[in-house]
């Protein structure tokens, strides 16, 4: 009989402190300039109001104004673009990534170079060369003159800003993924097929549930910029579709007012942590417990 | 003779990338009686895991037929195949717990829920991990990781059970273990084991039957006592075991001449005046004190090993390597001696001269160390 083994916690190793604290104090201070104190900052002028006098006192009065279908709206927008691009990407973006980590196929780094490229064009630039696309007088509509065909209106609705983010998004769904293919060893497969599982059962019984914890990164990848970006709905949604990201950058910029901003954000990060907190969650039951059954 | 459960019939295989210009197979001729052990023995590349994922499934002939109980099966897919595999690192369902590994295949195959439960079980005391059924696999030694991948195998009470070199990731005194281990499990479950490995012990040890195999070729097909004490030429004979292997001449039927010597032999039918290849082994070669009509040679070293002492003669250029429990003195002249049916007389292969070359080179280089520490 072999003795028990104790937990790994016990024979893990602790890095001593002194010499930790020193090598970590630039990303400290870094984090401490560039992420706590704004944080606080949006904290603060969240649960604050600007008196007319110029003075700052608490407050949860701006909570009570998003309760405001004009904001409301566009945050329940912002929900469903960003699950119907996560759907969609992982729709697109799953046999994609399958294919490129289980080809041996030379053409497979080329498909890798051609999804990769367009993340080298600066983010902006690439949305407005869609606007420039789709729009009235854009390259499609004159191309759709020029065969005889009518003028189409393809800009301003929640279907282009959706588009705008799926194209955006698409290769953070297929990096996470196409990463934890490649590392899923063929002899377990074999070894299914061996025990009996037919390719479609070895799929759903192997395949599927270790590529979760991808596709779980790709989520969080996907949803979460989905959720609270504001260029793409800018340019492409005009004014037409509004999301909340647009309302916090608005409340920023034009309405200049901080405090009301500072809780909209409080609110969308509050969701986003939630989010968070939830697939992770997923992720380590799937990781600990035996993936998905069918 | 049993009834053939598989049978490989002009296997000839070859992948399709940079070592496309030699045969991974290259008509391998092969059955496996039922309850049989057949090991297949040989070096690294020499296609022993390609013949067994062929049988596997994992792999397709480029030509030649597998026969299942006499029916073709080239084209049946691995998973509709009633054979199964313990894989060289096992491959073990990591998101899975013991219990759950071992009633993969069965839950696949829809049995009954309690009658899986009941068979894990058996299966668990089968291997000896009673107890661990609820243990993840990361938390198993490499050893019962080992004995859950037979379970999970085992449970599916396949015909043929494919063992690809299932103990090489263990330790030695692990290995032996194992070893009785398995062999065990293969007499008390009347399962057909066909079993890789690279460990000439091991093949020995285990099995009822040995295909030792080179370059995508059997070499020789025999019991453990056949392989060993009668191979069939110079690759098999260098391959299992310590040997003294060399060039020498059939004066006649039962009388061969090596060494400068003629030694009477139980073989016969090479044809008079044939150049051959002999085996000696090194325990079979007796030591004496210098005699007439006996090759003369000098102990060039002497090694004290534990059950007996390995020497080596000087003896015209050959290098001769004796185990025997009589000391001699480095420096002392001997006479060589062997008994006729110790002699081991095979046809001149095309690897022999390669193998005589390099057990030479290799004799005389230890030779050259030996001498050089002495000064």
């Amino acid at each position: 009989m072999e003795l028990k083994r104790k937990p790994a916690d016990d024979t893990r190793i602790k890095v001593g402190k002194k010499s930790g604290s020193v090598m970590t104090l630039p990303l400290i201070i870094w984090l401490v300039c560039f992420v706590l104190v704004p944080l606080l900052l949006i904290g603060w002028y969240g649960i604050t109001v600007e008196n007319p006098d110029g003075s700052m006192s608490v407050s949860f009065e701006n909570f009570k104004r998003f309760a405001d279908p004009i904001y409301l709206n566009p945050l329940l927008r912002s929900a469903k673009i960003a699950t119907i691009t996560t759907v969609v990407c992982i729709a697109l973006g799953y046999p994609v990534a399958y294919i490129l980590a289980r080809s041996t196929a030379k053409w497979t780094n080329i498909v890798m170079m051609l999804i990769l490229m367009p993340m080298w064009i600066n983010f902006m630039l690439r949305i407005y060369s869609w606007a420039s696309l789709l729009e009235g007088n854009g390259i499609i509509n004159s191309l759709l003159v020029s065969l005889g065909f009518e003028k189409q209106q393809f800009m301003y609705t929640e279907g282009v800003v959706v588009l705008g983010t799926i194209y955006n998004f698409l290769p953070f769904m297929i990096m996470p993924i196409q990463n934890v293919l490649l590392k899923l060893d063929n002899s377990l497969l074999e070894a299914a097929a061996d025990l009996g599982a037919s390719p479609v059962r070895r799929f759903f019984k192997i395949t599927l549930p270790y590529s979760v914890p991808g596709i779980i990164s790709g989520v969080a990848m996907v949803f979460v910029p989905s959720v609270t970006t504001f260029v793409i709905s800018q340019r492409l949604g005009g004014n037409k579709v509004p999301l909340i990201g647009n309302i916090i950058e608005s409340q920023f910029g034009m309405a200049g007012d901080w405090n009301f901003g500072s809780t909209v954000s409080l609110i969308v990060m509050a969701i986003v942590l939630a989010f968070m907190f939830a697939i992770n969650k997923t992720d380590r039951a799937e990781v600990n417990g035996r993936g998905l059954t069918l | 003779m049993g009834e053939h459960i598989i049978e490989l019939v002009n296997i000839f295989k070859q992948f399709n990338d940079a070592h496309a210009d030699r045969p991974v197979l290259n008509n391998i001729n092969l059955y496996i009686n039922r309850n049989e052990f057949l090991t297949l023995l040989g070096p690294s590349g020499c296609g022993k895991t390609t013949t067994l994922r062929i049988v596997g499934g994992f792999e397709t002939p480029t030509r030649g037929d597998v026969f299942y109980l006499g029916k073709r099966i080239n084209d049946v897919p691995s998973y509709k195949r009633n054979i199964n595999t313990v894989f060289q690192r096992y491959a073990l369902f990591p998101n899975m717990t013991v219990e759950q590994n071992i009633a993969f295949g069965p839950t696949i195959k829809k049995w009954d829920k309690s009658d899986i439960s009941k068979q894990v079980q058996q299966m668990l005391e089968l291997v000896n991990l009673v107890g661990y059924g609820k243990r993840t696999i990361d938390t198993l030694s490499g050893g019962q990781q080992q004995r859950v991948a037979v379970a999970r195998a085992l449970i599916n009470k396949p015909d043929v059970l494919l063992l690809d070199e299932p103990l090489g990731a263990l330790d030695l005194k692990l290995r032996k273990e194992m070893q009785y281990e398995l062999k065990r499990i293969q007499v008390e479950s009347g399962i057909t084991f066909l079993y890789v490995t690279h460990d000439q012990e091991e093949a020995l040890t285990m099995s009822d039957t040995i295909a030792v195999m080179n370059e995508g070729v059997i070499q020789q097909i025999g019991t453990p006592e056949a392989i060993y004490n009668e191979p069939t030429n110079a690759f098999v004979a260098d391959f299992i075991g310590e040997s003294n292997i060399m060039r020498a001449v059939m004066i006649k039927d039962y009388l061969v001449r090596f060494l400068g010597c003629e030694f009477p032999c139980i073989d016969a039918g090479f044809g008079n005046g044939r150049e051959v290849d002999i085996v000696l082994r090194p325990e079979d070669i007796e030591l004496t004190e210098p005699r007439e009509g006996r090759p003369v040679g000098e102990i060039a070293s002497s090694l004290f090993k534990g059950v007996h002492y390995e020497m080596r003669v000087v003896c015209g250029d050959e290098l001769i390597l004796s185990h025997s429990t009589r000391y001699f003195e480095p420096g002392t002249k001997v006479s060589i001696d062997v008994l006729p049916e110790n002699i081991q007389v095979m046809e001149i292969s095309t690897s022999s001269d390669t193998i005589i070359g390099a057990k030479r080179a290799q004799l005389q280089n230890l030779y050259r160390e030996n001498a050089g520490g002495d000064d």
